[in-house]
């Protein structure tokens, strides 16, 4: 087991009170398994997966719950001792390669200086595996793109850079917020196939953070599904894409345009919008948007089973 | 990148011609009024009034007036005062140089170390009782202006407390040259260098603060947060970077105006005779021969400090390098 998240909570303080980004979150992620985060925006997967990293820097931000990594404690671990991990053990990928980027230095200067903060390694060395690095990530020309600045490079080669940046000291564990979103579809299916590559090449394990339910389907293992802050449904790719069981999840699928047999007229959308996280309903979170509600929903938050494959669903629970 | 310096050089020779040319118009060509008249002061003889009007050449065209005007300035040096009765105004404005120099570098030097010293601890301990104690300080120090802080300045160290044992160090008002006495110059150089300082500290330090702020917002701090940074690195190397952009452009306008001779309050109330003094005086007096020459050397000096900024901007942003 790479990674525990035991009922993690995330609060932000705010002047209309307190907001509850994440309520109540628990997963695992085995060694080198790919871990697909859905949910709209705003449901809470780059806040959980921040809070894993420690990158929470709001002083207004209150973190429960536990997160594990490797059997270690992360949540109230001194500053010191997480940045220890970060970078070298756990790895980011960020969303926008366009920004992610420190303008003013080169590639190879900003993955070096993240190898250099974690391995005593001369600058020359660091240098080597840059090479090295650029290369595994299909750079046509490693060497002199060590050289480049980000502002010369297009958004493809930029999240290569990123990724390659990620992998420097072979992380035991890859967290990817959604890495493709940015990008042209043809650039995305590169970065996917490298994911896939690369997670076969360095054993991490990757949690892959998206709102594309065609990228999950692709890429990962299993799938938790987010909405308003509270999971409600995972399971593994097969379960969730043959058999979903969340109404959301239901949703989420059936807007999906088929490839084969007859184009329906007008794709199915999910009626309304996410709510917000300062008016949470009392009951379930997405009852006000939901095809199967009845009186239950109203009343109570369901709660996510305990089986592999489950649904925070009170029909789930009656079936 | 030699010929980015090169086209550069150009345009800065090609900018100086035009500030010349307008100078020049504004004060020889003025319709109405007679340059000579101007230039040979009151009261003057008809001989000197002819002789004025002969040596500038103003019975001839304009482009022969001005061109003669610049061959004084520039080749023959021997452009004169005739307010001043004879006065050689180009070793007047060389003589004057170095007093401006010393007092703007060193200046500058005590603001932007002060400066960027205070923007990164303000920034680092953003909101703390240290930040807001910081910009209150920078604030008072904007809001002195230059010629109460130098005449405070003044009374402490050369009156009231001159001959407590903090202050008697401090020589008497003026200017002693580098060359002669280099101890001298520097001690009388140290109270005008704190007081011209003071209001750059403060403008510089608040403008640094809030460029850092900003760029701790961005993403890629974000990323070196991930790739297991230390807060202090992250400060130096990529928030502080990125925001010295602000801070150079403010620097060269700032630098290049007061070498042009906007020091001259600090000038005047230290007893230092620069060329902020000698514009002044030149203005006093409608020395036209004068004003044309510190304004040429002003417009050099806004021109040359613009054109290096334009290059520490290149090497502080590669963005720019590509064209």
């Amino acid at each position: 087991m790479i990674l525990s998240v035991r009922d993690l909570r995330v609060s932000f303080r705010t002047n209309e009170g307190l907001v509850r980004a994440i309520d109540g979150v628990s997963f695992d992620l085995e060694e080198s398994e790919i871990l697909g985060v859905v949910g709209e925006s705003g449901s809470g997967k780059t806040v959980s997966l921040l809070a894993v990293m420690g990158l929470i820097t709001d002083p207004n931000a209150v973190i429960d719950g536990s997160i594990r990594y490797k059997g270690r404690e992360l949540v109230g671990l001194p500053p010191r001792e997480l940045r220890r991990l970060r970078g070298n053990e756990i790895a980011m990928i960020f969303q926008d390669p366009m920004t992610a980027l420190t303008p003013v230095y080169t590639i190879g200067w900003q993955i070096a200086e993240q190898i250099r903060a974690h391995r005593g390694v001369s600058k020359a060395k660091a240098m080597q595996r840059v090479e090295q690095l650029l290369a595994e990530v299909n750079f046509p020309n490693p060497h002199e793109a060590m050289s480049r600045y980000p502002h010369q490079l297009s958004g493809g080669m930029r999240q290569r850079a990123v990724i390659a940046m990620a992998l420097s000291c072979d992380p035991a564990l890859l967290v990817a917020d959604e890495p493709t979103t940015a990008l042209d579809v043809t650039v995305q299916a590169g970065i996917l196939d490298l994911v896939r590559k690369l997670r076969a090449t360095h054993k991490s394990a990757v949690v892959f953070i998206t709102h594309d339910m065609g990228v999950v389907s692709e890429l990962a293992d299993r799938v938790m599904v987010m909405y308003a802050g509270r999971v409600v449904e995972r399971g593994t790719r097969t379960e969730l894409f043959s058999d979903p069981r969340h109404p959301y999840t239901r949703a989420l699928l059936g807007s999906i345009p088929p490839l084969t047999g007859d184009k329906p007229r007008r794709l199915p959308a999910i009626p309304g919008s996410p709510p917000s996280l300062l008016r949470l309903p009392q009951g379930c979170a997405f009852g006000p948007r939901c095809p199967v509600r009845y009186e239950p929903c109203e009343a109570d938050k369901p709660s996510l089973g305990s089986g592999a494959h489950a649904a925070a669903c009170f029909r789930e629970a009656q079936a | 990148m030699i010929y980015a310096i090169l086209r550069r050089f150009g345009q800065m020779l090609f900018v100086m011609f035009g500030i010349s040319v307008i100078v020049f118009l504004i004060f020889f060509a003025t319709p109405g009024a007679d340059p000579a008249a101007r230039i040979a002061g009151r009261n003057a003889s008809p001989e000197v009034l002819t002789a004025v009007r002969h040596s500038f050449g103003f019975d001839q065209p304009l482009y022969v007036q001005y061109t003669r005007m610049m061959e004084k300035i520039f080749v023959t040096g021997d452009l004169t005062s005739f307010v001043n009765r004879g006065w050689k105004v180009v070793p007047a404005v060389l003589d004057s140089i170095p007093v401006t120099l010393s007092l703007v570098f060193g200046a500058a030097i005590l603001w932007v170390v002060v400066s960027i010293v205070i923007g990164i601890v303000a920034a680092a301990t953003r909101d703390s009782w240290l930040d807001k104690l910081l910009m209150a300080l920078g604030l008072l120090g904007i809001s002195m202006p230059v010629y109460w802080l130098g005449e405070v300045m003044n009374l402490i160290t050369q009156s009231r407390y001159h001959d407590s044992w903090a202050f008697s160090w401090v020589p008497p008002l003026g200017y002693k040259n580098f060359s002669d006495d280099p101890k001298g110059w520097f001690l009388t150089l140290v109270i005008p260098w704190i007081t011209l300082a003071i209001l750059y500290i403060g403008i510089y330090g608040r403008v640094l603060r809030a460029a850092i702020i900003e760029s701790l917002q961005e993403d890629y701090i974000r990323t070196a947060r991930a790739k297991g940074l230390s807060e202090t690195r992250i400060l130096l190397r990529h928030a502080l970077r990125t925001s010295l952009i602000a801070f150079v452009t403010l620097f060269g306008l700032d630098f290049g105006a007061l070498v042009g001779g906007s020091a001259l309050l600090t000038e005047v109330v230290f007893g230092l005779n620069g060329i902020g003094k000698l514009t002044y005086d030149a203005l006093q007096n409608l020395d036209l021969p004068m004003i044309m020459a510190t304004v040429m050397y002003a417009s050099m000096f806004v021109v040359i400090a613009n054109a290096v900024v334009d290059f520490v901007y290149i090497l502080l942003d590669p963005r720019l390098r590509a064209s």
